[in-house]
């Protein structure tokens, strides 16, 4: 009680003491729901072996989860009660410890390409450390992480000083009230051209020209690339996306479908045998990827508009059930079409784009110059990543640009009208189901074109890559960017898709700590990491549209 | 053979089987989504974690030597209706009470995010492979044998498992109803769907009663895991996606909020595959499913049963 003592110095008000009894008499309660949750599900393992199947007992397990539920339940309270001190001091080492045990491998190979080699013994000890953990399930393991640092954290802002109260300059003329702008838009207003500005020049840095002329980089190379094409085709898909759901506020579970549609049509204008004979016979040469990315726009555009007019005049979660029923049945269709798409074999040999005409090979076909030589290079396969990246890049901005630039015209103003009142929109006059199958429309094309990308990236696709869960991520990007915030799309795509790619350590962990990863942000910051979500013109105040568009 | 009404007999018992479980899920969807207005998606991994636990239970009485089959029954639907709903009442808790009052799509996020996570739990815990057990009840009755000139005869036979299936579905809407219609609980579940507010001000604990729609909820998911695990045999950890997507279809199909439009709603959508696949291709049974859904909802816009959504200012 020393603790509560030198705490109460600080504040004027007498504490209540702390209420145990009932604290534990929680936690019990939670320790047996943990008991309920865990004695089959994890206690029990299913194993299948020669014969049937065999039962195999994990029950340290079962009791552990227990304890940590009971123990769990007190540092909530404590954390409830402003008691954070013990919390912090008991979970933070706890976490640390166990963090760089579980990523031990990992994490010695990151010091040891940054020059603090620990030695090969070491990492073998840590190794075995994490063997002898005394759980059979590392699942419960990364459960139980994620929670100590949860508790760390609150315990950590409990701690922190209250808030400072708002200066004068953020009062408003008359001082009545605040008119300091969210934190959102401080941000945003600088993030913005700062991660455009990191973006165009991630390559350069990551680029080995001879030898890692930037140091902190640890792992420049492919891999490193790879990952920043995935992140940004992800960052396209949020802001065509955030069109539909962001703008005019359609939710929509089934983006995936104009992925789809945009990739395969991409892939068999490019492969199909008789596209490949005609376009030979009419124009000399097979379609190649720049001639095919408009009409895999418009074919997306087309198939969101045909889904889109009969639906949209349904409302909310009815149309969120439609489009995920589109979205499978795009997806079984390709499964089973056999004699178009390959069925789940998937089509291959789509062409890579070429850097105007010249091709990213290493040797080129007689009379066609390769990039490589054109610049005088040595060849690396990295030059194409590199070109990919700003292809990708490019649509991307230019899909920002078009989102930004249509807001201020009529129909993105009806777009976020419509989201906003739908009814008082038609007393306006704005017919509702246009409109909102321009957005739907759209936000199709633009998911095609990313379609079409990601087949020229690939050069093979399959069903297999437009599942349910695509949809789920993409829409889970744009809403925890909070919604209609573009830079906010930016950087939930750096944390889900990015953030899982560099853990790679993690493997069959990562999709438990993406679902987790999706929850917990959701929890911490329920209306998005950068949350605003003004129309972009208002009637009254001074703010111009243009103000409003910066922050975005 | 496609023509014969012995024929379509055997699909219509298979659609009801199959419509049975569907419904039973889809009442999970329609509950929660009439009181709190969500999706809760993560409904269809807690199916699947239903089936994992009866599963167990079902090897763990094999071990224990209990193989009077209606005492092993009963035991797997006790336990299974006793834990799943653990882990209904802790979804609800951890993932989506705090977030009442929220924008819904954070709610919606939410329960996509708990169902990868609950997925990958599942996954990591009881492995990837799909998980067969032996049939629990054999046998049936034969309803209809017809002579097929120059092949064996054809038989409808309606299993005891069939039955049992469509016991469990009956005496559990029933049971399920009248907690519904007549219990101070189903007073206060319709009080919350209709105004959450002033059902708190008339003295509802409406946090118990939110909590308790997902105890219902999960435990029917969880009578419905365990006629899944008899009728098909084999489990893994991503059956709960498409049921789960087939229940949430059956219960927009039905009126969503609608209860016994979920259970119409099931048993069509079941209906729909069996014949589907029955008399076309098995293939786009699902396609099927999701077109007449669109259909329907061209024409009704929310749903066979549900209520005419009134436009206010």
């Amino acid at each position: 009680m020393a603790l509560a003592a030198s705490t109460s110095m600080q504040a004027p008000v007498e504490r209540r003491p702390f209420d145990w009894p009932n604290a534990l008499k929680e936690a019990g309660a939670v320790a047996f729901v943990m008991l309920g949750l865990t004695v089959l599900m994890v206690g029990i393992e299913v194993r299948d072996v020669p014969g049937g199947l065999a039962l195999i007992g994990r029950y340290d397990d079962v009791a552990f989860a227990s304890l940590f539920g009971f123990m769990g339940r007190i540092a909530i309270a404590l954390l409830r009660e402003q008691r954070p001190k013990p919390v912090v001091l008991i979970c933070t080492p706890i976490a640390l410890i166990l963090l760089f045990i579980l990523l031990s491998q990992d994490t010695l190979a990151f010091l040891a390409g940054i020059g603090l080699d620990f030695g090969s013994d070491f990492a073998k000890t840590m190794q075995a450390v994490k063997l002898a953990l005394p759980f059979k399930s590392l699942v419960v393991m990364w459960i139980v992480l994620i929670l100590i640092v949860g508790f760390a954290i609150g315990g950590l802002r409990g701690m922190a000083p209250p808030r400072a109260a708002p200066t004068a300059a953020d009062r408003s003329a008359d001082g009545t009230h605040v008119v300091r702008k969210p934190l959102a838009q401080r941000i945003s207003i600088f993030l913005a051209p700062a991660l455009i500005l990191f973006a165009v020049a991630m390559p350069v840095l990551a680029m080995p020209f001879g030898q890692r002329w930037f140091p902190f980089l640890p792992t420049v190379d492919l891999q490193v690339m790879d990952i920043a094409v995935l992140v940004v085709t992800y960052v396209m898909l949020g802001w065509g996306l955030n069109i539909v759901v962001g703008l005019a506020g359609l939710l929509d579970l089934g983006y995936v479908a104009f992925y789809a549609v945009g990739a395969y049509s991409f892939a068999l204008l490019a492969t199909h045998p008789e596209v490949v004979a005609w376009s030979q016979a009419v124009f000399g040469s097979s379609f190649g990827f720049w001639i095919c990315l408009p009409f895999a726009g418009l074919m997306a555009a087309t198939a969101g508009v045909l889904l889109g007019f009969p639906v949209l005049r349904l409302r909310g979660d009815y149309l969120a059930i439609v489009t995920l029923g589109f979205g499978e049945m795009v997806r079984i269709i390709l499964l089973n079409w056999y004699s178009l798409t390959k069925g789940p074999d998937g089509l291959g040999g789509i062409p890579r784009p070429s850097f105007f005409g010249y091709p990213f090979t290493a040797s080129p076909p007689e009379g066609v110059t390769s990039f490589h030589d054109l610049f005088g290079l040595e060849f690396e396969s990295i030059h194409r990543v590199i070109f990919l990246y700003y292809i990708i890049l490019v649509m991307a901005l230019v899909t920002n640009l078009f989102t930004l630039r249509i807001r201020k015209l009529p129909v993105g103003r009806a777009w976020e009208a419509l989201r906003e009142d739908e009814i008082a929109c038609r007393s306006l006059g704005i017919n509702p189901t246009n409109t909102k199958l321009t957005a739907f429309g759209i936000g199709a094309m633009f998911g095609g074109f990313a379609g079409a990308f990601f087949a020229t990236r690939q050069s093979f696709i399959s069903p297999e890559s437009f599942t349910f869960i695509e949809s789920a991520v993409i829409l889970a990007i744009v809403v925890l960017g909070g919604m209609g915030s573009q830079v906010g799309v930016v950087l939930a795509a750096i944390l889900l898709i990015g953030m899982p790619e560099i853990f790679r350590d993690l493997q069959q962990y990562r999709m438990l700590a993406f679902g987790a990863a999706m929850v917990l942000i959701m929890l911490w910051r329920p209306s998005g990491l950068l949350a605003h979500r003004e129309p972009t013109i208002k009637l009254f105040g001074r703010r111009s549209a243009r103000g409003a568009e910066e922050a975005a | 053979m496609q023509g014969s009404f012995e024929y379509f007999l055997d699909q219509l018992i298979n659609g009801l089987t199959l419509g049975a479980i569907y419904g039973l899920i889809a009442i999970g969807y329609t509950m929660v989504y009439g009181i709190i207005g969500m999706i809760n998606f993560a409904h269809g991994e807690i199916f699947m974690i239903g089936a994992f636990i009866s599963l167990i239970s079902f090897l763990l009485l094999g071990l224990v030597g209990v193989t009077w089959v209606p005492l092993a029954v009963l035991l797997v639907l006790v336990v299974a209706m006793v834990l799943t709903p653990l882990y209904g009442w802790a979804l609800e808790r951890v993932a989506y009470r705090p977030l009442r009052g929220s924008p819904r799509l954070a709610a919606l996020i939410t329960a996509i995010g708990m169902s990868i996570f609950l997925q990958n739990y599942v996954q990591l815990l009881q492995g990837a492979r799909n998980k067969p057990i032996q049939p629990v009840i054999k046998g049936g009755v034969e309803l209809i044998r017809s002579k097929v000139e120059g092949a064996p005869d054809y038989v409808v036979n309606l299993s005891y498992l069939q039955m049992l299936i469509v016991v469990l579905f009956g005496f559990f809407i029933v049971v399920f109803t009248i907690v519904i219609t007549r219990t101070a609980l189903g007073r206060q579940q319709r009080a919350c769907e209709q105004d959450m507010g002033m059902a708190a001000l008339l003295g509802v604990n409406v946090d118990r009663t939110i909590s308790l729609t997902f105890v219902m909820g999960a435990a029917l998911a969880a009578v419905a895991s365990i006629i899944f695990l008899m009728r098909y045999g084999a489990i893994d950890f991503f059956i709960g996606f498409l049921a789960g997507i087939k229940a949430f279809t059956a219960a927009v199909l039905g009126g969503i909020g609608s209860i016994p439009g979920a259970m119409l709603g099931g048993l069509l959508i079941g209906l729909i595959e069996a014949f589907w696949s029955g008399y076309f291709t098995v293939e786009y049974k699902d396609v099927a499913a999701f077109s007449i859904l669109i259909l329907v909802l061209i024409f009704r816009p929310t749903g066979l049963l549900g209520k005419p959504d009134i436009e206010k200012v």
